[in-house]
């Protein structure tokens, strides 16, 4: 057993600062049990939001020593052990108390993208027939355990907080998933690019970087939305195609 | 109840203890790097063909004083005001792929304008519109780029091709292998892999298909593109490197500088 320093902010509606504390690690600890700990031991009023423990259900996000992490996955022995570990909370979101921030607006968020829409039953019965090799595109996508920690490091929410323009990675990857998805049959390009605002992404692949899950956010979501976006609104050859085979 | 964000945090500033500012330098150093070196060859208009190897900053020579000239030498109706280089002609090309690129994209915005200077680093510039309106709209442009990157592939293998046909002092041709002939066809190769991984090669040949199971062909295509496309940074660097060394090294051996040994 080792004691170990840690900066956590303690402060309430965006006002507060870092303090620091100490307590005992021992091997195969992560910060959540460090963060328990101190709780325990000296400061019982510190605020956490956390649940399963285990990666699933996405409530422990927050920032230590600056990345967006869950603290329940994140081990003390993978971070630097010559300096503190500093625990903040996510910076994209507005914030509630310590490491409690008020994630709600991604809720108002996903309830504007269209729905799934499917297309007529192709059987009698009610039920439809698809390859399984169609639907693996999409399971990707259904790996989110909506953590929000892609939102969070994301530039154009945490720094430019275009909340009202850009709806985020999280869904874009909820929209790929509909709109990639074998059975829908809705069209979300225009409201991608205007309402949804994809055109904000510029690609710098930090909220792949950071999802627990591993999904590929910015190559499997994101630029084949972008691409279907340009098919549907920019490109001229591709619209021209689409006329022709219309027209016969 | 409504509740305040914390401050956005102050440019170049951030929580992470690791050295997040190497990797932006990294691109920066390279990326720029080679674009002086490239826009340096490209107007040197000497030095880029050795034997039967044409460097391929200066493929294909439509016009040109090499014997690898497709038209002839440079044309009267060029104006005399303006510098000539074959590579001038079709470097525009290839170029406008690397821009336009998406994984270059990502990779250039946070080493040349710091937006963001890295994940989770705080941003110089209060105002941002990314890619949503001009200018850098414009890049959506890719997928046209990708058109001309491919013809381009195919000049290059059939460079590639040519650099293992020696011709003797008789005038007779014959297959070899230099060392040339190597560089020539690994630079190729990691810009087909280049090539092939682009997201808009991916999205064409089947990515944008909600249902491939009926298209065997575009499915066999989708899965490469995909396979590559796992890798596209590192062959967007690899073949960067590549375009590079095998312009220097044939550049070199024109020079005398450098031998190019024959090993078969």
């Amino acid at each position: 057993m080792t004691t170990r320093p840690f900066r956590i902010f303690r402060g309430a509606s965006g006002a507060g600062a870092l303090r620091e504390y100490a307590t005992e690690v021992s091997e195969g600890m992560v910060v959540l049990d460090a963060v328990h700990q101190i709780q325990a031991e000296s400061a019982g009023d510190l605020a956490v939001r956390w649940n399963c423990k285990a990666g699933k259900c996405g409530s422990c996000s927050a920032e230590v020593n600056g990345v967006p992490r869950l603290l329940c996955m994140t081990r003390l022995e993978d971070l630097p052990a010559d300096r503190p570990v500093t625990i903040e909370p996510m910076r994209a979101f507005p914030h509630v108390r310590d490491l409690v921030t008020d994630v709600s607006w991604n809720y108002e968020v996903k309830r504007q993208i269209t729905p799934f829409t499917p297309r007529p039953p192709d059987a009698p019965d009610g039920t439809w027939r698809m390859q399984q090799s169609d639907v693996d595109r999409v399971q990707e996508f259904r790996k989110c355990i909506e953590c929000f920690l892609c939102q969070d490091t994301c530039h154009v929410l945490r720094d430019h907080r275009l909340h009202e323009a850009f709806v985020g990675p999280r869904f874009l990857v909820h929209a790929a998933a509909l709109e990639m998805h074998p059975l829908d049959v809705a069209d979300r390009t225009a409201d991608l690019r205007k309402a949804h605002g994809i055109g904000y992404c510029n690609i710098t692949k930090c909220c792949t970087t950071v999802c627990p899950e591993g999904i590929r956010i910015t190559d499997n979501a994101i630029i084949p939305l972008k691409e279907r976006v340009v098919d549907a609104l920019w490109d001229p050859v591709a619209g021209l195609a689409r006329l022709v085979r219309r027209r016969t | 109840m409504t509740h305040a964000h914390l401050p956005v945090v102050r440019p170049f500033r951030t929580s992470r203890p690791d050295a997040w500012w190497l990797q932006p330098l990294a691109v920066f150093l390279v990326l720029g790097g080679f674009i002086v070196y490239a826009t340096w060859a490209a107007l040197q208009n000497a030095h880029y063909t050795f034997g039967p190897y044409l460097s391929p900053l200066y493929s294909p020579e439509i016009f040109g004083s090499s014997p690898h000239a497709l038209l002839g030498p440079k044309p009267a109706w060029w104006p005399g005001w303006l510098p000539f280089s074959p590579a001038i002609l079709i470097l525009w090309a290839p170029g406008g792929f690397r821009v336009t690129c998406y994984y270059y994209r990502g990779a250039y915005y946070k080493a040349f304008w710091a937006d963001p200077p890295a994940c989770a680093v705080g941003e110089p510039r209060t105002s941002y519109r990314g890619e949503q309106s001009l200018p850098l709209v414009l890049q959506n442009i890719h997928r046209y780029f990708l058109l001309l990157a491919v013809i381009v592939i195919g000049v290059l293998l059939l460079d590639s091709w040519n650099s293992f046909r020696f011709t003797d002092a008789s005038g007779a041709t014959s297959f070899g292998i230099g060392v040339g002939s190597l560089v020539i066809t690994l630079n190729a190769v990691c810009l087909a892999g280049y090539t092939f991984g682009c997201h808009s090669f991916r999205h064409v040949a089947g990515g944008m298909l909600d249902r491939l199971a009926g298209h065997l062909v575009r499915k066999a295509a989708y899965d490469c593109a995909s396979c590559l496309n796992r890798a596209h940074g590192r062959w967007a660097w690899a073949s960067l490197l590549t375009v590079a060394g095998s312009d220097l090294y044939v550049r070199l051996c024109s020079m005398g500088v450098l031998t190019d040994w024959r090993i078969l």
